[in-house]
């Protein structure tokens, strides 16, 4: 079954997509970006494979259900919806134990200081001290440049567009940086 | 455990009292008010408010939170009649602190070696959230099953 998590500032943010989807799997809303922290997630869509025993099989990576935007990102839909249909239908393990724990991207000491002060940024911005906010936020996206659920993820909180020219700027540094979302992850079933 | 101070008794070398304040201390999540000291760059806080608020404390075995206890060789820095200095605690103990005394308010995260060994382990982490009607989900609600769990977001 599919869960999904918004890392969105609100349920408000999140429900015209939550609602377009019309979907009857549970769909969460992750305002402290929790889920974000715990798994390691830096950007979205990302997506992790977990077994009936709770058990990660496939890592953080990237997921799209279509490839509208493909260019942009460069992560094709059809492999990796085939290989879910593998896993699900005829219970195809996507990767060897071993090979989950190496393409773990495990987070460092920089990227947890920046959710620390991602996570002091958002307190200090409900609270109104919008000035304190906006010092937290920039430090957070210095301590961790590569992180979207940061860089992005802030730009509404803090008005500005995260489709309009503060993001294109953010995506030039991205695909300068190489377009890194977890690294290359092999896609498919094993043998 | 600060105590009573004349109002003119000499600074000491190291520290004068400052007086308490109300501050906030996020961890895990959850917002605390506690009552600090703050001077210059430093927060303090007494044992008793360290011990409750966040679950650290000073034993025999040195700077304990839960059942990771460091050994204290500078003493002097973390501890004067203040109390505990916030920031020198979360450095021992490895924990990240995003700290702004201006506003009065600290998040204390988790540490990187934690969250990797946990992400390591390839049990799937844990979390509760609600949906868009208030209604609450755990991941472990849903054990048995095989789960995509996808993570997206309106920007």
């Amino acid at each position: 079954m599919v869960i999904t998590v918004a890392l969105d500032r609100s349920s408000e943010d999140a429900r015209p997509f939550i609602e377009a989807a019309g979907a009857r799997h549970p769909s969460l809303i992750d305002t402290e970006h929790r889920v974000a922290d715990l798994y390691g997630m830096i950007n979205v869509p990302t997506a992790v494979w977990i077994d009936e025993g709770g058990r990660i099989v496939r890592p953080n990576d990237a997921l799209f259900g279509n490839d509208n935007f493909v260019q942009f990102h460069g992560i094709e839909s059809g492999p990796r919806i085939d290989a879910i249909r593998r896993w699900v239908n005829d219970g195809v393990r996507p990767l060897a134990e071993d090979d989950v724990r190496r393409f773990q991207a495990l987070p460092t000491a920089a990227q947890q200081l920046a959710r620390a002060e991602f996570a002091l940024a958002w307190h200090l911005h409900q609270r109104g001290d919008t000035a304190a906010a906006e010092r937290h936020f920039n430090r957070a996206g210095e301590l961790s440049p590569l992180d979207l659920t940061i860089r992005r993820g802030s730009m509404p909180i803090r008005g500005l567009d995260p489709m309009g020219p503060d993001f294109a700027d953010l995506y030039a540094e991205w695909v300068q940086a190489g377009m890194p979302y977890y690294g290359a992850i092999p896609v498919g079933g094993k043998t | 455990m600060s105590t009573g101070k004349e109002k003119d008794a000499k600074p000491t070398t190291t520290t004068t009292t400052a007086p308490e304040e109300h501050f906030t201390v996020i961890d895990d999540g959850r917002a605390l008010d506690v009552r600090a000291h703050i001077g210059g760059s430093r927060v303090r806080l007494a044992h008793d408010v360290l011990r409750n608020a966040l679950g650290i404390e000073i034993k025999l075995q040195g700077l304990c939170r839960g059942a990771v206890c460091v050994p204290i060789r500078d003493t002097a820095v973390l501890v004067t009649e203040d109390g505990i200095d916030l920031a020198t605690c979360a450095d021992r103990l490895g924990c990240p602190l995003a700290l702004d005394i201006e506003a009065r308010a600290a998040y204390l995260g988790v540490p990187a070696p934690d969250r990797g060994r946990d992400l390591a382990s390839l049990d799937a982490p844990d979390f509760t959230l609600p949906d868009l009607n208030g209604r609450l989900h755990s991941l472990s609600d849903y054990r048995g099953k095989k789960v995509l769990l996808i993570a997206h977001a309106s920007w």
